[in-house]
């Protein structure tokens, strides 16, 4: 269960949050700039609220009055960013393995096949991310997130940079791992439809608060 | 080919070990600095940037006075380093490094500074999610990322070494075969009567030493940027 209240001045923009989720997939829905990638950054600890707390189940993430910050690579919180992100000086391969490496898990070809299998990427696993499509780069993205076991995947617009196309090539994809992966997920959003087809708990978020949190019936046709 | 000397000879080598070690011992110290620089916001910051490019502007001489001071045998640090650890830098061959590392150090560090400052930050956030320390961050995307300008660094560094001439002889002097690098030897030798075709032989050698040095830049770097960008 994400539970999370923050308070975070951006400039002039402030945020003031409180969430509760124990759903398997949770919809952050909004406009862009209502604050939903600093809301998850700050799940993700790469931005820390100025006050306030979240947690994961029975464990502290962030409690401002009593001086915690678990530092991001402490989290074990994936995170699959608008733009993919992969590293350039390494194959697809590297790229997958990168997480298991850095939280020192034992190797697993099963897992690699399984993910690999899962979002379809086995044939490009010795190329460079240099000249593969918006759509393979999302997949190996998602991919390397889940390769390095997080107990919670952030999902920040994983759809926005890519075409209808693309979209519709990558929607079942995101489908069948939230059927098979059992990883809870947060999913960023601003568009109604592939909410309604991923999440089941939807959060409202606009100017930087919460409007109203329940079921799909809260998205706008 | 040449005919050199064996004097020559140990001239020439002298230069090339002299170079080779202080860019070896300056490139992690430039690393390290070049970072800060580039990442870290930190009280004093502009101070310490203007200490690093200050070899730079200094007349040579100024700095090897300045090393004479703080790391001859009577000097705050050199004493200490010699009662201590044993190591002594005047009128040694490792002083003539010491001088040509601090000299080379601006050169050294300006690229690295750049291109680590051309490293996407959005990449190091994304290894840091995937379980990276700052520490495995920096050694795995930052460092690689910025190779090309490391290696630029380097060998522009190099090159500084085995050319330098104004610090290195104020502060060890010009001692055959323990200080007397090429321009050292060269020198001397402009200044003995008749010396000017052994002088002549050594400008050769300098100039063909800097021109290696340029075209193994261009291939280190060719290779290292194909390296990040290859299919």
């Amino acid at each position: 269960m994400l539970r999370m209240d923050v308070v975070k001045r951006l400039g002039a923009f402030s945020i003031e949050a409180s969430i509760i989720s124990q759903d398997r997939v949770t919809g952050l829905f909004g406009m862009s700039g209502a604050g939903k990638t600093s809301l998850i950054s700050m799940i993700a600890g790469l931005l820390k609220p100025d006050r306030g707390m979240i947690s994961i189940d029975a464990d502290t993430l962030d409690d401002t009055a009593a001086g915690i910050h678990v530092p991001s690579h402490r989290r074990r919180i994936g995170y699959v960013f608008q733009d993919a992100r992969l590293f350039p000086q390494m194959s697809v391969r590297q790229n997958l393995d990168y997480g298991r490496r850095m939280n020192r898990l034992e190797p697993s070809t099963d897992d690699q096949t399984r993910v690999a299998d899962l979002l379809d990427i086995g044939y490009l696993l010795d190329r460079r991310p240099g000249n593969l499509s918006g759509g393979e780069r999302q997949r190996i993205a998602l991919g390397r997130a889940l390769l390095a076991k997080p107990r919670l995947l952030l999902l920040d617009e994983p759809l926005g940079s890519l075409d209808d196309e693309r979209k519709a090539e990558i929607l079942p994809y995101l489908i069948r791992l939230r059927d098979e992966t059992g990883v809870p997920m947060v999913y960023v959003s601003h568009d109604a439809d592939e909410l309604r087809q991923l999440a089941g708990h939807i959060v409202l978020i606009k100017r930087g608060r919460i409007t109203a949190s329940g079921g799909t019936e809260l998205l706008p046709n | 080919m040449i005919d050199l000397t064996p004097e020559e000879w140990t001239a020439i080598l002298l230069s090339i070990r002299v170079a080779t070690v202080a860019t070896l011992v300056a490139t992690p110290i430039a690393i390290g600095v070049a970072w800060l620089l580039a990442r870290v916001e930190f009280p004093g910051k502009a101070a310490i940037d203007a200490i690093v490019y200050l070899p730079l502007v200094l007349p040579p001489v100024v700095t090897g006075y300045l090393l004479l001071l703080t790391f001859g045998r009577r000097g705050l640090v050199g004493a200490w380093l010699a009662d201590n650890l044993g190591i002594v830098f005047s009128f040694r061959w490792t002083g003539a490094a010491l001088a040509c590392g601090v000299m080379a150090f601006p050169l050294l560090v300006r690229p690295i500074r750049l291109s680590i400052e051309a490293v996407d930050r959005r990449l190091e956030q994304a290894a840091s999610t995937l379980g990276a320390s700052p520490w495995r961050v920096f050694t795995t995307i930052t460092l690689p990322l910025a190779l090309p300008g490391v290696v630029a660094g380097m060998v522009l560094a190099f090159a500084k070494a085995i050319g330098e001439f104004g610090a290195t002889i104020t502060f060890v002097s010009n001692i055959p075969g323990e200080t007397q690098t090429i321009s050292a030897a060269i020198y001397s030798l402009i200044q003995t009567p008749n010396g000017d075709t052994a002088a002549l032989r050594l400008v050769v050698i300098s100039i063909m030493i800097a021109v290696a040095a340029l075209i193994a830049s261009e291939i280190l770097a060719r290779r290292a940027t194909q390296r990040l960008h290859g299919a």
